[in-house]
């Protein structure tokens, strides 16, 4: 037992955190107010992630690692983290008893995908994912008495179970087929289907769990439905954390994909099918969540295109596009909280004429659109041109025709936020007017200004995922 | 590695000194001149400002006038952007593209100038998009990188899009929404050629890529790909059907910049990435592509014929000037070429002038219709005489800029066949029966709308003056234009002939050496 705590202070510090939101819930609303407290703890998070970043070791008997891929997301998630608490600080659906509650669920979730992004056997990834999703279940009906939200919620677990038995029954297979469950010795193992049928057909199952919490085809349903139905604010967070775990775990993974597989050509069809379906599926709709929800699912199809390629720099391209994902839907998400400042769900007629009630917004969400379909100068378009780059001439060419084509079809949806925003004058009646406050408008300053110069100069934080990608594949 | 070359060299050779990285600046002033206009507020103050900005935009170009008539790139900043895919930020000029970044930085002016009074509405908003079309036109003009040039490429998108969508008339959300779905479609392809000529040649750079050969299938796929990209871009018949629509609806300024700058992006696109990176393969299409012009110039001028609306009318007559460039560009001959360049250059400044003009009378009658413009002759000489000028210069009357380009893509025809320059007679022809009908009917026509309609301004006579200028200029002197043109086209019709030569001789090597050619990955040479 090589424990050595030294190795996962961000890790620890997360769970003191949790321990205290645990003791505040208990004493049932007469303690501090979460909600002033909990973002600057995950400020002094992030802190703690930056410090922890160049650690390197194994933990527990091998099964947790601590590398170059593991601090760089444990670093993005604390981001995450800090950014999510700080939205949902001022959630207007949320009752006030249950606010420490509320905290106490996403800061275990979160502890889940800090845990995920170290684990690198399976039945670890299993725990490690489970517990971030059990307390997602929890966290999504937590929207007043509001009925979509239950049903949301109902579903995802619903969904949820479905997947974590397909997932745990693979692992079993797995297991039986190649007799280990750590990935660097799955890694050494031949996985030609005819070579070995069960640990083929075990890993794709076994996959399931990451396509669920991604949202890839056909695994998508609950991914617009939970956007829907849960709270703005909760919406933010399952939309951006849970994805960046699944990510880590798929890129740890596909060291075992290489081009060709039989098993990566499926990864690769349901990328392109995901894309595709997501952005045809966002072109109808009207409910903002909704639309996002879409073009998450879409977005999970353009991360497969990195893992595919089976190379260093194809997972650090992977791993910079969701980091891209996770900085514009935060944008996004932001905007569509502070915009439904009594919590409604917003409708695309909600943004009409926003560039007179709230320019700042209206430019915030300008931006966040033209990311999310992957125009210049913003981190969508370099991180769409470090995957095409990556995958370009490893087998899967038509893959990344599907990915450029794709960019046509998601333009009128995305573009339909900015028109509403800039080109549409008549306001609906009777709705809240969008939160102009200084914290409101510096939030989405600083995450326009994170998705712009990270598109105009993306090197320094690439050079994070290149490394961490490399070291992979030693 | 970072290759600091922030003085103006010539490859190498350090000609000219400057204090500041010419090219740089004419990128990013106006984005700050854009930045600084959010604290400004009063509707003539922000117009004055962005007047300001754009003359001292030219005055920061004088430094160009020290441009070099040869054929070498020119101004060359290079710098690493992101190392770890050889991403670089790297401008130049030589020239092809020269003329188009002088032609760009005197649209600005004149576009301010012309939406003086046109524009009532969200003024400040409306002069930051001019602003960042500018930066993002002069970036495609000047980027030697092929990422850069695509993010410029997509990044003036936005703005003209809200030029015609917020600015625009009645029907603008249909034709801004068509103007962006065209165009982005389009360049989507764009992307992924670009990323195949990263990996088959090893760079993004566009200099260091003409240097090298690809295998003759990798040029075909590459060259649709760029094909559709600019063929939208032009546009060329049959994908020209976002353009009326998106000229019609513009305000006058967006007109101005879509039909003198955004146009030429396209041809540009042609003789900078076409003809010296896939060679063989411009060759190969090129019976299509003269095809295509010649469809693009009669198919423009007969509808063009047919119009009552004045807008519509010049910018189908757009499609067939376009059509004149493209043409002359694939034709591969020195006065073809040279030609396609020099249409590229009267076109921004003549049809400019009319879309400018057009706006003047629309102030007055408030419709583009020509049966409500008619008998201005008698009550506006002063506008009907600088319609008439642009008109002939439209239609290529000697002594005006548009007969050079047209005579020069003439003896490039008919050079290239007999066929091809009988068929450009009745193209040139219906050019001066639309124009004439429409400028007859606009003198002399009556009913007259005009007998209360004041004739041109100061303001009206200071912006129709620059364009007229040009016209005689071009069309009397055109030496000095040939001095900056010619030495590069040479260049270019050299490197065309060179690389396809090459791309023969490797596909004979790999025939005859039983080497099955490896598909696109293994292009390079």
């Amino acid at each position: 037992m090589n424990f050595n705590p030294a190795l996962i202070v961000p890790e620890l510090f997360q769970f003191f955190l949790i321990l205290a939101l645990f003791l505040l819930s208990v004493l049932n609303g007469k303690g501090p107010r979460a909600e002033k407290w909990v973002p600057l703890l995950a400020a002094v998070g992030i802190v703690v992630a930056v410090a922890s970043f160049n650690a390197h070791g194994m933990m527990f008997a091998d099964v947790y690692k601590i590398d170059g891929l593991s601090q760089f997301f444990k670093v993005v998630i604390a981001v995450c983290f800090f950014v999510t608490t700080l939205n949902a600080s001022r959630q207007p659906t949320l009752a006030e008893d249950r606010r420490a509650d509320y905290y106490l669920f996403l800061a275990l979730s979160t502890w889940g995908l800090m845990l995920l992004s170290s684990t690198t056997e399976l039945f670890s990834i299993y725990l490690a994912l489970e517990l971030s999703s059990y307390s997602l279940y929890t966290l999504i009906s937590l929207r007043a008495k509001d009925k979509r939200a239950a049903e949301a919620g109902i579903k995802y677990i619903v969904f949820g179970a479905v997947a974590t038995a397909l997932s745990l029954y693979g692992l079993s297979y797995v297991l039986a087929g190649q007799h280990t469950t750590y990935i660097a010795e799955l890694a050494a193992k031949s996985w030609k289907f005819a070579d070995a049928p069960m640990a083929v057909v075990g890993l794709t199952l076994f996959l399931v769990g990451m396509f669920y919490k991604l949202a890839l085809f056909p695994f998508h349903f609950w991914c617009p439905e939970l956007y829907q139905g849960a709270s703005n604010e909760t919406a933010t967070f399952a939309a951006t954390l849970p994805k960046l775990g699944a990510v880590v775990i798929l890129v740890r993974l596909s060291t075992l994909l290489t081009p060709g597989l039989e098993i990566t050509t499926i990864l690769a069809w349901l990328g392109a099918i995901s894309m595709t379906f997501g952005n045809l599926c966002a072109l109808a709709q009207k409910d903002v969540k909704r639309m996002l929800g879409f073009s998450s699912v879409a977005h999970a199809g353009y991360i497969m295109v990195g893992l595919v390629a089976g190379t260093a720099e194809g997972m650090a391209a992977a791993a910079f596009y969701a980091l891209a994902y996770v900085a514009m839907n935060l944008l996004a998400f932001w905007v569509v909280s502070r915009v439904a400042s009594d919590g409604r769900n917003l409708e695309l007629d909600d943004l009409n004429g926003l560039y007179k009630r709230a320019p700042a917004l209206a430019l915030s969400l300008g931006v966040g659109a033209i990311a999310l379909v992957g125009l210049p100068p913003t981190v969508g378009f370099i991180g769409k041109l470090f995957l095409i780059t990556a995958a370009w001439n490893h087998g899967y060419n038509w893959l990344v025709v599907t990915l450029a084509v794709n960019s046509a079809f998601a333009i009128y949806y995305y573009l339909s936020l900015i028109r509403h925003a800039y080109t549409e004058e008549t306001v609906p009646e009777g709705r809240s007017a969008p939160d102009t406050s200084a914290f409101s408008l510096v939030g989405a300053g600083i995450l326009s200004a994170v998705v712009l110069v990270l598109g105009i100069m993306p090197s320094p934080v690439f050079e994070f995922a290149i490394a961490a990608g490399r070291g992979l594949f030693k | 590695m970072p290759i600091g070359d922030w003085v103006g060299k010539r490859n190498g050779v350090t000609a000219l000194d400057f204090a500041y990285p010419v090219l740089s600046s004419l990128i990013f002033f106006p984005l700050l001149a854009a930045a600084g206009l959010f604290f400004i507020r009063g509707e003539s103050i922000v117009r004055k400002y962005t007047l300001i900005a754009s003359l001292i935009e030219v005055v920061l170009a004088l430094p160009l006038t020290a441009y070099q008539f040869n054929a070498d790139f020119q101004f060359i900043e290079r710098l690493s952007w992101v190392p770890q895919w050889g991403l670089e930020y790297h401008l130049a000029v030589d020239g092809i593209s020269i003329l188009m970044v002088w032609l760009t930085l005197f649209t600005l002016p004149l576009c301010v100038l012309c939406s003086w009074t046109g524009i009532g509405k969200r003024i400040k908003e409306f002069h930051i998009c001019l602003l960042f079309m500018t930066a993002a036109c002069i970036g495609v003009f000047t980027s030697m990188d092929l990422v850069l040039f695509y993010v410029f490429w997509e990044a003036m998108l936005i703005p003209m899009y809200l030029l015609i969508a917020v600015w625009g008339g009645d029907e603008r959300k249909y034709a801004s929404i068509k103007f962006f779905l065209y165009t982005l479609a389009g360049s989507t392809l764009l992307l992924v050629a670009i990323v195949a000529f990263r990996i088959a040649g090893g760079t993004f750079s566009i200099p260091d890529l003409m240097q090298q050969t690809f295998s003759f299938r990798f040029q075909c796929l590459c060259f649709l790909a760029m094909a559709l990209a600019f063929a939208i871009k032009v546009p060329m018949f049959p994908f020209h059907t976002w353009l009326p629509a998106a000229h019609v609806q513009a305000p006058a300024a967006g007109s101005v910049i879509l039909a003198a700058i955004l146009l030429k992006m396209g041809t540009y696109g042609f003789l900078r990435f076409c003809l010296p990176l896939t060679p063989a393969a411009s060759e190969y299409f090129a019976p299509m592509m003269i095809a295509i012009s010649i469809a693009s110039i009669l198919y423009g001028g007969a509808v063009a014929l047919g119009q009552s609306d004045i807008k519509k009318l010049v910018a189908y007559s757009s499609v067939g000037h376009m059509g004149f460039v493209t043409l002359g560009i694939f034709l591969f001959n020195q006065r073809g070429v040279e030609g396609a360049l020099f249409q590229m250059l009267n076109h921004g400044v003549v049809t400019g002038g009319l879309f400018m003009m057009i706006g003047t009378v629309y102030e007055r009658s408030h419709t583009r219709d020509i049966s409500k413009n008619m008998g201005l002759g008698k009550y506006m000489p002063a506008y009907m005489f600088f319609w008439g000028l642009f008109s002939l210069a439209s239609l290529g009357f000697p002594g005006t800029n548009g007969f050079v380009g047209e005579i020069l893509v003439f003896i490039g025809a008919f050079k290239h066949s007999l066929l091809v320059g009988l068929l450009l007679v009745p193209g040139a022809l219906l050019g001066t029966a639309y124009m004439f009908r429409v400028s007859l009917k606009m003198a002399w026509g009556q009913p007259s709308a005009a007998k209360d309609w004041k004739d041109l301004c100061p303001r009206e006579w200071v912006f129709l003056l620059g364009p007229a200028v040009m016209v005689f200029y071009i069309g009397l002197a055109p030496g000095v234009f040939f001095q900056m043109i010619t030495p590069s086209v040479e260049k270019l019709l050299a490197q065309y002939d060179s690389g396809r030569v090459a791309t023969r001789t490797v596909e004979t090597t790999q025939t005859l050496a039983h080497v099955p050619t490896t598909g696109l990955g293994n292009a390079k040479n």
